[in-house]
């Protein structure tokens, strides 16, 4: 029986279309290369993507949720930067 | 369902609450996902991880009946859709398995438990698979049955749940057709292709109607999981919308459904059904079912004689790890 649990990887899949890489889930594997080969197999079932990125969970620092206010709220008063805050009049035509 | 029985812990109102608890029940209320590094009672934390942990063991277990029929599929083309169907399979598991590992659980421990008997996988798997045409009543029926639970879990209050769920659907609905679709075949065949079609039906609808779990007025677990939105219908309302979906199937199929008790209920606007056959369902559960040992012992065996191979791979990264330390020693 292994002692050893393989590490989990959190994997990263670049669609079709030229977007980022999208977080799909995680896996456990030995190694890199082993995590890429199993991605494959487990994400990619249906063309999903074109690329693999394979990143050990343990090297990802998370926001803590305790810190979600602090760190989001900021953002809700300040409607000003999306673009439909500001009323441009028909006449200008599209901009 | 993929899981069933799911031992739940007690309900408390909102004034029994303390603060903590009576914040998190607002935010399953609202709609709000919970995801792992929430806090989370203890209770919600214990039920999703025999919940999820089952529905997974379920996912793997549930590879074997159809593996059954892999080499002896009757064309290429059905092996290789059989394949790419029992391979899916594979890949749910490992999503639920993942969602389970991030409520604080190992995935060693959970095969752990599978492999002692401690965590169940669903009753419908220890039933055996005789003929190819069990290959069609299975993705008919049982991935049908699976279906009806897990499109309104994709709503589930705790998000790595939800989004498992979501994948999971995404490709569920090629197994279910896949079955209907050798169902067809075998209905529109010969005499005995369609004798083997209906004697599939036959076998296959009780133990499906069992997936479902017992009926709601025996279900101790049902509210405290409602509450809390990992449940989101309960075991009879689930197993009514499988028989009015399936009956009009059936009748396509021109197969009998084998319930002489089956009507059409025109003031409920649902049939009326017979209950399966509850006795053998606790058997089942407790290990008595027709296939059970050799289930269980099928997973313990591929776990024990694959042993030597995830060691290899954990030893040959351990070394490359090593060398890599090394060479950036050298380096230096």
């Amino acid at each position: 029986m292994t002692k050893k649990e393989w590490p989990l990887w959190e994997i990263f899949i670049r669609g079709q279309h030229g977007l980022n890489h999208r977080h799909v889930g995680s896996l456990h594997a030995p190694d890199a290369e082993m995590a890429i080969r199993n991605a494959r197999d487990v994400y990619t079932r249906r063309k999903e993507g074109v690329s693999i990125w394979v990143v050990p969970s343990s090297e990802i620092t998370a926001s803590t949720p305790s810190e979600k206010g602090p760190l989001f709220d900021p953002a809700e008063s300040k409607v000003y930067r999306h673009p439909t805050f500001f009323d441009i009049p028909d006449e200008v035509g599209h901009m | 369902m993929y899981a069933q029985m799911v031992k739940s812990e007690g309900m408390k109102s909102l004034e029994e609450m303390s603060p903590e608890e009576r914040a998190f029940q607002e935010r399953v209320d609202r709609g709000e996902k919970i995801e792992p590094k929430e806090w989370m009672p203890e209770g919600y934390r214990k039920t999703l991880i025999r919940q999820i942990g089952q529905h997974a063991h379920s996912e793997i277990v549930g590879q074997l009946p159809e593996g059954n029929w892999i080499t002896r599929a009757p064309t290429l083309e059905r092996k290789a859709i059989l394949l790419a169907k029992v391979q899916d399979e594979a890949g749910h598991g490992l999503y639920l398995y993942s969602a389970a590992e991030t409520l604080g659980v190992s995935r060693d421990e959970l095969f752990e438990k599978l492999h002692s008997g401690a965590m169940k996988y669903s009753s419908i798997f220890n039933y055996p698979t005789l003929t190819w045409a069990d290959m069609g009543a299975v993705g008919w029926l049982v991935d049908g049955a699976a279906i009806m639970n897990q499109v309104p879990l994709q709503r589930t209050s705790y998000g790595p749940y939800s989004r498992a769920m979501i994948r999971i659907c995404k490709e569920e609905s090629f197994h279910q057709r896949q079955g209907y679709a050798i169902m067809m075949k075998m209905a529109q065949g010969t005499p005995e292709q369609k004798e083997m079609a209906q004697d599939a039906l036959n076998r296959f609808w009780y133990p499906s109607l069992m997936m479902f779990g017992p009926s709601d007025k025996d279900s101790v677990h049902s509210a405290q999981s409602m509450a809390w939105k990992i449940k989101m219908n309960t075991n009879d309302e689930l197993r009514q919308k499988f028989v009015d979906e399936t009956v009009p199937q059936a009748e396509y199929l021109g197969l009998t459904v084998p319930d002489e008790t089956l009507t059409w209920n025109e003031e409920r606007g649902h049939y009326d059904f017979a209950e399966p056959d509850w006795n053998e369902f606790f058997e089942v559960i407790k290990g008595n079912g027709p296939c059970n040992e050799e289930r269980l012992g099928a997973r313990r065996e591929a776990w024990d004689k694959g042993a030597w191979f995830r060691d290899g791979l954990t030893a040959y990264a351990d070394k490359a790890a090593a060398r890599r330390a090394a060479s950036n020693v050298a380096a230096e």
